[in-house]
């Protein structure tokens, strides 16, 4: 690096003399510098690939010996989990139903509402209304999840059963609709940005064909920024896959295989948190599915995670 | 929608550092031949834009005509009290400096201002030959959007097919049927010169054409959907000289089906493509006449000055 070259104003050849050792040596201490931050990011970003792996270790460390018990095949096809009773099975298929059920309740009332409030919020609202609306929002999901648990337990649920009073207290639909509530400001927030982010240019190309707003924003703008709508998607799903208190609270903890929306059930975060709650001695089976359990969300996050990738690689757009 | 500060070029950001004359050059002044003290003589082919001014030869007719026209950003007056006809199926160059508001003035043709807040027409742009006020308010703008096409300075395709970037306009105008689809984008893509490099692959995304490509797709899509006008700004601004000379070429072969408008920043492009040039200067028409004319013979010191590259 030439530090000269970087210093303005030196008027004459004289001041470049005169100022050339000290200019020498304060380069030597920013190389110096440059080194030292260098290293010190670098330290940073190898700390956070060290406790993903770190992370990786143990769930595969723990779950090793579970699998040893377990044949994977009976831990994939089993119908029933019930590794706490005297007769323990291992059939993780009833915790990934919850799973994967409350996840789709939650989706499906997030991904059109957020979608639909970000196209609002980036295409139509006033400027003013969108600075009000968007903070408001964002500020859903500073709410602490617990907090949503004991509103769908408490007010939700009640509601469902006004309209059907055979509703068990504790279902998955009520824990979905309210993470759905609880996932929309990732999906609003997100799509929005990326929205915004299409170039004006393109609008106006849309505007110069004769379209109107709607049409511009649902055949232009939209598919335009489908990229990084499919990443706040993407989000969106690892947050309600990895969720666990709502669930833990409102959709029951019984591990049951079922389709019905409407039965309680346990998801396999739900489960995790009540044994990890329980005084199950460390090294036994049962303490040792847990991480069986946790491996399984894992596999589950990473691949819904590939898939948003793959996705938005497929989407991107150059403009 | 974007605040209006993201517009590009925004008049108010360049006049600053517009043509380095030592004071703003009264256009009366130079009409009388007294500013430079140039004799002028009488040229019955440019004429002033002082007062009523048109590009057309007498013969042609009168596609738009510009009368009294003043566009306003918030208090800044972009465009002054301008007056001029364009031809009918002939190329007309708007042409002048940074700042002079010649993309603002093409702009009022198909009402994009109207996209941003705080902005106000004064006066009239005549379409004819229905006698249509463009920039009544009442009148939608998407109305005129319909009738008048653009193309704009960088390629701005749709993230879609090549082949539904074109259909795009005609879809939004109704129509459905695959057939006439298919052949009206054949036909807007050969007139557009790309259909021979893009036959085998309309299906294919827009994004993956070249620049020049990606030009000539808009300007097709701007003929798919006939227009009454087509608007050029700065169209080979961000491109190659091939890309450059193809679009040169296209425009050319155009105006015999169409009134076209163009702005350009290179007078080389004005000389080549066009039928009649206006120069502007500071929201003022300075000069329109035949380009020919104007090129060999400006009536004027200061389109003189301009075309012979002393300022701008």
């Amino acid at each position: 690096m030439n530090a000269i070259s970087q210093q303005p104003g030196i008027a004459s050849n004289a001041a470049v003399r005169a100022s050339a050792a000290p200019v020498r040596q304060r380069s030597a201490i920013a190389g110096a510098m440059e080194k030292l931050i260098e290293f010190g990011l670098l330290l940073a970003a190898l700390f956070s690939v060290a406790i993903t792996a770190g992370i990786v270790f143990v769930l595969v460390s723990e779950a090793a010996p579970f699998f040893r018990t377990v044949p994977i095949g009976e831990f994939l096809t089993a119908r029933l989990w019930t590794p706490l009773f005297a007769e323990p099975r291992y059939g993780i298929m009833p915790l990934l139903a919850g799973t994967l059920m409350t996840t789709g309740i939650a989706l499906a009332v997030a991904m059109p509402v957020g979608t639909i409030l970000a196209i609002w919020l980036s295409e139509f609202a006033p400027a003013r209304v969108r600075e009000i609306v968007k903070p408001v929002l964002e500020m859903l999901s500073a709410v602490p999840t617990v907090v949503f648990g004991y509103f769908a337990v408490m007010s939700v649920t009640p509601l469902l059963q006004k309209i059907d009073s055979d509703i068990p207290a504790f279902n998955m639909l009520s824990a979905g609709l309210v993470m759905g509530v609880m996932i929309v400001p990732y999906i609003s927030s997100l799509s929005e940005d990326a929205m915004r982010s299409v170039p004006m240019l393109l609008r106006e190309g849309s505007y110069a064909m004769g379209a109107g707003r709607l049409k511009t924003a649902i055949r232009v703008v939209f598919p335009a920024a489908l990229s990084g709508i499919g990443a706040a998607y993407t989000l969106a799903v690892a947050r309600a896959v990895g969720e666990t208190m709502i669930v833990a609270i409102a959709a029951g903890q019984q591990p049951s295989l079922t389709v019905n929306p409407l039965d309680s059930a346990a998801t396999i975060t739900a489960f995790i948190v009540q044994v990890s709650l329980g005084d199950l001695p460390h090294g036994t089976i049962g303490y040792k599915s847990i991480f069986a359990a946790g491996f399984t969300l894992f596999v589950l996050t990473l691949g819904f995670n590939l898939v948003g990738a793959w996705l938005r690689r497929r989407f991107r757009q150059a403009y | 929608m974007s605040p209006p500060g993201s517009r590009p070029a925004h008049p108010r950001d360049t006049i600053a550092r517009g043509p380095a004359l030592a004071a703003p050059v009264s256009v009366d002044a130079a009409a009388t031949g007294g500013a430079a003290g140039r004799p002028r003589e009488p040229l019955p082919t440019t004429t002033p834009a002082n007062q009523e001014a048109t590009a057309a030869a007498p013969a042609a007719g009168i596609k738009a005509r510009v009368q009294d026209f003043s566009f306003y950003y918030g208090p800044f007056q972009a465009v002054k009290n301008v007056s001029i006809g364009f031809a009918e199926r002939a190329v007309t160059a708007l042409i002048g400096p940074s700042g002079c508001g010649k993309t603002t003035l093409l702009r009022c043709f198909n009402r994009m201002h109207d996209l941003y807040p705080d902005t106000r027409y004064e006066g009239k742009i005549v379409l004819n030959p229905s006698g249509i006020n463009i920039v009544d308010r009442r009148i939608s703008p998407i109305e005129m959007r319909m009738r008048i096409s653009m193309v704009f300075q960088k390629p701005n395709p749709f993230p879609k097919s090549i082949f539904e970037n074109v259909a795009y306009g005609l879809r939004l105008r109704g129509v459905r049927s695959r057939r006439e689809l298919a052949d009206r984008v054949e036909t807007a893509l050969k007139g557009a010169a790309l259909w021979g490099e893009v036959s085998d692959r309309l299906r294919k995304p827009a994004f993956a054409l070249s620049g020049g490509q990606q030009q000539r797709l808009c300007i097709a899509r701007a003929l798919a959907v006939e227009p009454e006008i087509v608007l050029f700004d700065e169209p080979t601004s961000a491109l190659d000289p091939i890309a450059t000379s193809k679009i040169e070429e296209l425009i050319h072969e155009l105006r015999s089906r169409v009134t076209i408008i163009i702005v350009t920043h290179n007078m080389q492009q004005a000389a080549r493509v066009s039928d009649f040039t206006a120069f502007m200067y500071l929201g003022e028409m300075v000069e329109v006449g035949r380009t020919d004319m104007m090129f060999q013979n400006p009536a004027r010191p200061l389109t003189e000055q301009y075309i012979s590259g002393r300022f701008g």
